[in-house]
C-alpha cells in the first residue's frame, strides 16, 4: 500500500498518456468520514490504477460502500456527514470548492446492490442520463441507447422491446440495464457496489465477464462481499476492516500471501 | 402405497419398519413432564382464549358497523327530504323570493365550482411544493418548523381561517369578494396537500433519487421528475381529498365569499356556495327554502362522493416501486 502510494509522486496523469479528464485515475489522500458523531472512514491512502477492476473486500459496515459512495460523493445526501482529507480524480480533488457534482456523477457512473431502473421503458432508462446533458436528438439519442446496450451486453435480449417497461425485465437484465444505463454517460469511472448479490450464479457470470470487457475503456470499482468474485475479477484488491484501509495489493498477492494477520483471516474464512 | 400393499403385503410391511418407527420407539420415550404440563396448561386456556377472541372480534365488527351509521342515516335523510327537490330547475334556476315557490341552486352550483377551482388552483401547487421540500429535506430546520406549522394548521378550527381571511383580505380592500373566500379555503387546503405529499413522496425508495443522483441529476431535479412523477398517484389522491373537504366548509365562506341571491361570475363581488346557501336556506322560516336545503346538502354530498371515488380511482396503483 505504502509502495503505491510512494510511486506517485507528482499528482496528475502520468506523461505520455491521452490527457487529463478522460482517465478515471482516482487517488484518495487521508481520506475519512463521519456519519454524524460516528467516524466511518479513517485516513484512507488508496490509488486506484486506471483501466483496470478494482474489489474492496471486508465484513459488513466496515466503510467499503462508505468510500465508494464518497468517489462520486453520494453520500453528501444524507444528512449530518462530513469528510475531511481529499479525493482525487485525473488529479483535480473532487472536494474542491467549487466542483460540479452534478459534472462529477456524470464522470463516475455507479450501479447499486439492488437494481434501481425506473419505472419507464426500457429505452428511456437508458436516454435519461443524455437527455439531462440536453440531448434531444432523436437519432443521436438511438445510437446512445444501442451502442450502451451493446456494451452491456443487454441489446440482443431487448432490441425488440424497448418501449417495454424495464421492470417486467429479470433481476439479471434489470441489473445489466442499470450498467447500460450508466454507460449512457460516457464515465470514465464505474462504481458498482455489491452488483451481484441478489442476483443468481449465471447472471452473476455475465455480469463478471461484462466487467472485465469494460475495464479496456474504463476503471471499475466493485464492493463485494463474494471473495471468489473479486479473486475472478479484479486485477488489485482492497481490504477494508472497521474504516480503515489494512491493505491493498494485487489481487494474486493478497489472497495468496496477505502481509497483515487480519487479511489473512479474512480471505482465508477465519472470520466475517 | 395403497397399490403396493394390494400386490405384494410382505414388502409394505418392511417399509413400514423400515421408515415409519412406531412413536413408542422415540429414543427419549415420548414427550417429556414439562411438555406434558405445558400441553394440559394450553387445553385448560383454549376454550378461554377462543371465547375472548371471539368476543373482540364482534366488539371490533360493531364499532366498524357504529361508524358508518351517521352516514347512513344522513344519506337515508337527504335522500327522503332532499330528493324531491332535485330537478332540473334546481341546477338552471336562481333562487325565487321567499313566498314564491321553485328556484334552484344554479348560483350556488357554480359558486363552489369556481371558489373549489381557484382555491385548488391557489393551495395545490404550494402544498405540493411543500409537501416535496418536507420529504427531500427530512430532518433540516426548516423543514421540522414547517411540518410543525402545517400539522397546527391542520387543526385549526375554519372558523378562525375565516376570521383570518376576512381581517387580511376583506377588510383592507373593503367588500366581500369571491378571493377571499377562494383564499380561505386554500389556506385550508395547503397544509392537508402538504402532508399527504410528504407522506407520498417519503415512500418512492431513496434507490430511485440516488439512481438518478448517480447519473448527474441535481437534487431539485431528481426531486422535480423521477421523485415527483413516481409519487403522483398518491398526490393527485391527496389533493382530491383535500379538495373535498374544503368543498364542504362553511365557516371560513361566512366572512369572506359571504353568498350572493344572484349569479355572480366575478371574483371580486360576493359569490354564493353550496355549504353558505344550505346554512341561509336551513335557518329560515319557510319550508320551500327548508326543501331546497336538504335537496343542496344532497348535491353537496353527491359532489363530495363524486371527488371521493375519483380520488379511490387515482389510488389505484398508489406508488410505483420500480423494481418488482
Amino acid at each position: 500500500m505504502t509502495d503505491t502510494a510512494r510511486a506517485v509522486t507528482t499528482i496528475g496523469p502520468p506523461a505520455g498518456t491521452a490527457g487529463p479528464g478522460t482517465l478515471g485515475i482516482l487517488q484518495a489522500r487521508q481520506f475519512s468520514f463521519w456519519y454524524g458523531e460516528k467516524q466511518a472512514l479513517f485516513d484512507i491512502d488508496l490509488d486506484i490504477h486506471a483501466r483496470s477492476i478494482t474489489a474492496f473486500i471486508g465484513p459488513s459496515g466496515c466503510g467499503k460502500s462508505t468510500f465508494l459512495r464518497s468517489i462520486n460523493r453520494l453520500n453528501e445526501t444524507i444528512l449530518n456527514t462530513r469528510h475531511a482529507g481529499e479525493i482525487l480524480l485525473d488529479g483535480t480533488n473532487i472536494y474542491e470548492s467549487g466542483t460540479d457534482v452534478v459534472a462529477l456523477r456524470q464522470r463516475a457512473g455507479m450501479v447499486f446492490q439492488r437494481w434501481n431502473c425506473f419505472p419507464k421503458s426500457i429505452y428511456d432508462n437508458i436516454a435519461f442520463g443524455p437527455r439531462i446533458n440536453g440531448e434531444s436528438n432523436r437519432a443521436v439519442l438511438d445510437g446512445i441507447v444501442e451502442n450502451a446496450l451493446r456494451r452491456a451486453v443487454l441489446w440482443d435480449e431487448v432490441k425488440d422491446r424497448l418501449r417495454q417497461s424495464a421492470t417486467g425485465l429479470s433481476g439479471g437484465q434489470q441489473q445489466r440495464l442499470c450498467i447500460a444505463r450508466a454507460l449512457a454517460n460516457d464515465p470514465e469511472l464505474l462504481l458498482l457496489d455489491e452488483p451481484c448479490s441478489a442476483l443468481d450464479p449465471i447472471a452473476t457470470q455475465r455480469i463478471e465477464e461484462l466487467l472485465v470487457e469494460l475495464k479496456r475503456e474504463l476503471t471499475v470499482v466493485i464492493v463485494t462481499h463474494n471473495l471468489q468474485q473479486a479473486a475472478r475479477v479484479s486485477d488489485r484488491t482492497a481490504f477494508f476492516f472497521v474504516g480503515q484501509l489494512v491493505e491493498y495489493a494485487p489481487t494474486g498477492q493478497l489472497f495468496t500471501s496477505p502481509q497483515h494477520e487480519r487479511t489473512e483471516a479474512y480471505v482465508t474464512g477465519r472470520f466475517g | 402405497m395403497v397399490g403396493m400393499a394390494d400386490s405384494e403385503p410382505s414388502s409394505k410391511c418392511e417399509v413400514t419398519k423400515r421408515h415409519d418407527p412406531p412413536m413408542t420407539s422415540l429414543p427419549n420415550g415420548g414427550p417429556s413432564k414439562r411438555q406434558r404440563e405445558t400441553a394440559s396448561r394450553t387445553r385448560k386456556t383454549l376454550r378461554r382464549r377462543r371465547a375472548t377472541n371471539a368476543f373482540m372480534v364482534g366488539v371490533l365488527a360493531l364499532s366498524a358497523v357504529l361508524a358508518t351509521i351517521p352516514l347512513i342515516l344522513i344519506l337515508y335523510h337527504l335522500l327522503k327530504s332532499g330528493l324531491s327537490s332535485v330537478n332540473v330547475d334546481f341546477f338552471t334556476n336562481t333562487p325565487k323570493p321567499p313566498g314564491e315557490t321553485g328556484g334552484g341552486m344554479y348560483n350556488a352550483i357554480v359558486g363552489t365550482l369556481m371558489l373549489v377551482a381557484m382555491a385548488s388552483v391557489i393551495g395545490m401547487p404550494v402544498g405540493i411544493g411543500a409537501g416535496l421540500y418536507l420529504a427531500e429535506r427530512k430532518g433540516t430546520k426548516l423543514a421540522n418548523t414547517v411540518r410543525f406549522l402545517a400539522d397546527v394548521l391542520n387543526g385549526l378550527p375554519s372558523i378562525v381561517m375565516g376570521i383570518f381571511a376576512w381581517e387580511f383580505l376583506v377588510k383592507p380592500i373593503g367588500h366581500f369578494s369571491a378571493l377571499a373566500g377562494a383564499a380561505a379555503l386554500a389556506a385550508m387546503m395547503v397544509p392537508m396537500v402538504t402532508r399527504t405529499t410528504e407522506e407520498m413522496v417519503s415512500l418512492v425508495p431513496t434507490s430511485l433519487r440516488e439512481a438518478a443522483l448517480a447519473l448527474g441529476y441535481s437534487r431539485a431535479r431528481t426531486a422535480m421528475t423521477v421523485v415527483l412523477r413516481t409519487a403522483t398517484a398518491g398526490i393527485v389522491t391527496g389533493a382530491l381529498v383535500a379538495v373535498a373537504r374544503i368543498a364542504g366548509e362553511t365557516a371560513p365562506l361566512l366572512f369572506t365569499a359571504l353568498g350572493n341571491q344572484f349569479t355572480s361570475y366575478a371574483l371580486n363581488k360576493p359569490i354564493a356556495a353550496l355549504p353558505l346557501q344550505i346554512f341561509n336556506y336551513a335557518v329560515s322560516p319557510y319550508d320551500d327554502w327548508h326543501a331546497q336545503a336538504w335537496a343542496g346538502a344532497l348535491v353537496l354530498i353527491a359532489l363530495v362522493l363524486i371527488i371521493s371515488l375519483a380520488a379511490r380511482a387515482a389510488t389505484r396503483g398508489r406508488i410505483d416501486l420500480g423494481a418488482d
